[in-house]
């Protein structure tokens, strides 16, 4: 039993991995807290559900357009509101992407009302492999490889290339960033992208485990901010580990003590941690 | 003469739903004030001290259900429980604190976060207070001890202003005292202040008891008002952020800025639900949020941050006249 547990948790914890880490580039980067990155999430699902309803195509098919239109969203985003608030006083910024947390949702409930819908068929759904008597679905296991590959594939940007370097450079300094030629304003821009695609990815790849609906996202995005916080903000591989122990506190957890409470464990963990790491797992 | 202003808007707070006596323009009164009072208790612990809490609607939920539990289960006077519940804040307030002081910045913020949704999962699942159905509070006859009044809102008005006066009288002592020099210090640096020989962690301690006490009397009323609650309702993130909205809106720090940001951010998300939240459609809110990014861009330092601004002004084209 505590086999399958395991396995269930880490397939969880990477999809919440992913959501995490564009979260955190944000976070780090820009010190921003952005309340409708769980939104954008959800909006990349009901991209998929209506590609799949008026098209029939499957959601792996749809998942570049997914995760392109999620990014023009963010850039969109950005562009409008959050470029404006960048540089404000306090909580600001924080106050401004929550109100555009509030519009994108009730812009879903307005657009396709608060009933919950399914990705019905798709070409993994229904296929699952038994290995040492621990079941895997396969769209779980699908789902929990591409947010593995796609985390990876950003770390390897932000790590190897110029625009990645001028990422890392403008997060640790915005003026010295500057004086050394970089446009952090593009950079800002291209990062809310890239975290746009993230969770793009990610909402695909949800869309044939989990209901679609307006309220999608706020369980995902609430987590993330745990998720980033245990982590370390800014910190990619730290959100990495940090949403795959979530997945399995959440999952071993909610075995034990109740499905009610997974949620609550998850919190309960990130508050204990931090008493040890006062900065996360792996902040400095 | 620094009073002057913060008597004025006291007495229109006091004057106006006596005047206008449409019902729902007293609706709008009352829940200006009681967020106004909302807002005016967190500022003690972020304002002032500032450390952001994403998490006071822990402190509402805990005021408005032990107020309500003890009403419904026993017959004990919501003037109790409001007592009762305040000391319970108080407590879960001096428990919570001793973890989420260590934290600073953005994970404290995510900590009072997490630790208002831990008590509201249990809530949720606590089948003593209903779980996730809620309590719907009984109907009794008017009465001050039951805290019902059905036939006039004037009544809740009037608790709601005494319990705002109450706690701006609190707000205004502690910033005019040694320890609001204290929490102010800690907010410009938390270091400097140690250095200086300040006990940071006795006055953060303080300032977060006295306003989580603040914020659990409010809870007491509104329930008593709405005559239902909900873990969802009242423990939910929203109820925080609406807390924390108010008060940036109108002026971090400043007592006159929850003030200010109530009365222009409750009125907006009130009347856009009665006229537009009719239609379940979510307009209302998306109409809401729109506001509220539309208000942050154009105004980035809040309302009063504005009103300053020009009165510099005018003193700098004052002496440049002279």
């Amino acid at each position: 039993m505590l086999g399958q547990l395991i396995v269930t948790g880490v397939l969880v914890g990477s999809v919440y991995s992913l959501v995490a880490v564009g979260l955190t580039l944000i976070w780090g980067l820009m010190d921003i807290i952005n309340f409708a990155h769980g939104d954008f999430m959800m909006m990349s699902m009901y991209i998929v559900f209506w590609l799949y309803a008026l098209l029939k195509w499957d959601p792996l098919i749809s998942l570049p357009i997914a995760a392109i239109v999620t990014a023009l969203i963010a850039i969109l985003s950005y562009r409008l509101v959050i470029k404006r608030v960048v540089n404000a006083p306090g909580l600001m910024a924080l106050l401004a992407t929550f109100g555009l947390s509030l519009f994108i949702r009730n812009l879903a409930q307005f657009l396709w009302s608060p009933n919950y819908r399914f990705v019905g068929e798709s070409i993994l759904s229904g296929k699952r492999f038994i290995i040492f008597n621990v079941v895997i679905g396969l769209p779980q296991l699908v789902a929990a490889f591409g947010s593995i590959v796609m985390t990876l594939a950003v770390a390897m940007f932000i790590k190897k290339t110029k625009f990645g370097k001028a990422i890392q450079a403008t997060a640790q300094s915005k003026d010295v960033a500057e004086l050394m030629g970089v446009d952090t304003e593009k950079v800002y821009m291209f990062t809310f992208a890239l975290s746009g695609v993230c969770v793009g990815v990610a909402g695909t790849l949800l869309s044939g485990i989990f209901p679609v609906y307006p309220e999608s996202g706020a369980m995902y995005g609430l987590l993330a901010f745990v998720i980033v916080a245990l982590g370390g903000f800014g910190n990619i591989w730290g959100a990495f580990y940090a949403g795959i122990m979530i997945g399995l506190a959440e999952t071993i957890g909610g075995f034990y003590l109740g499905t009610q409470f997974k949620y609550a464990i998850a919190f309960l963990i990130y508050l204990l941690v931090l008493q040890f790491r006062p900065k996360g797992l792996f902040g400095w | 003469m620094r009073k002057t202003p913060l008597l004025v808007i006291l007495l229109v707070l006091l004057l106006l739903p006596l005047i206008v006596r449409n019902v729902n323009f007293q609706h709008v009164m009352l829940m200006t004030i009681i967020f106004a009072g909302l807002g005016e208790a967190w500022n003690i612990i972020t304002g002032f001290a500032g450390q952001t809490s994403f998490g006071h609607a822990a402190f509402f939920g805990i005021g408005a259900y032990t107020s309500t539990v003890l009403f419904y289960k026993f017959g004990i006077s919501p003037w109790l429980g409001m007592m009762l519940g305040a000391v319970f804040a108080g407590i879960i307030a001096f428990l919570v604190s001793y973890p989420c002081f260590r934290l600073k910045g953005h994970y404290f913020a995510v900590a009072t976060l997490a630790v208002a949704e831990i008590i509201k999962q249990l809530f949720v699942s606590w089948d003593y207070v209903e779980g996730a159905t809620g309590i719907s509070i009984p109907v009794v006859p008017d009465s001050l001890w039951a805290m019902q009044f059905h036939g006039s809102k004037m009544p809740y008005i009037l608790i709601a202003y005494g319990l705002f006066i109450l706690t701006l009288f609190v707000s205004i002592s502690i910033e005019h005292n040694k320890m609001g020099y204290y929490l102010k210090a800690i907010r410009e640096s938390h270091e400097a202040a140690e250095a200086l020989g300040i006990d940071t962690a006795k006055y953060k301690l303080l300032a977060m008891i006295v306003s989580s006490m603040l914020t659990a009397i409010f809870g007491t009323l509104y329930a008593q008002y709405i005559l239902y609650i909900d873990p969802f309702m009242v423990f939910g993130l929203e109820t925080s952020m609406k807390i924390v909205l108010l008060t940036v809106l109108g002026g971090l720090g400043n007592i006159y800025g929850p003030i200010v940001g109530a009365a222009i951010l409750i009125p907006l998300s009130e009347y856009t639900r009665t006229y537009l939240g009719g239609t379940g459609k979510g307009i209302d809110l998306m109409i809401y949020g729109v506001l509220i990014m539309v208000i942050v861009i154009f105004e980035p330092r809040g309302v009063l941050g504005l009103l300053r601004i020009r009165k510099r002004r005018r003193i700098e084209y004052g002496k440049t006249v002279a």
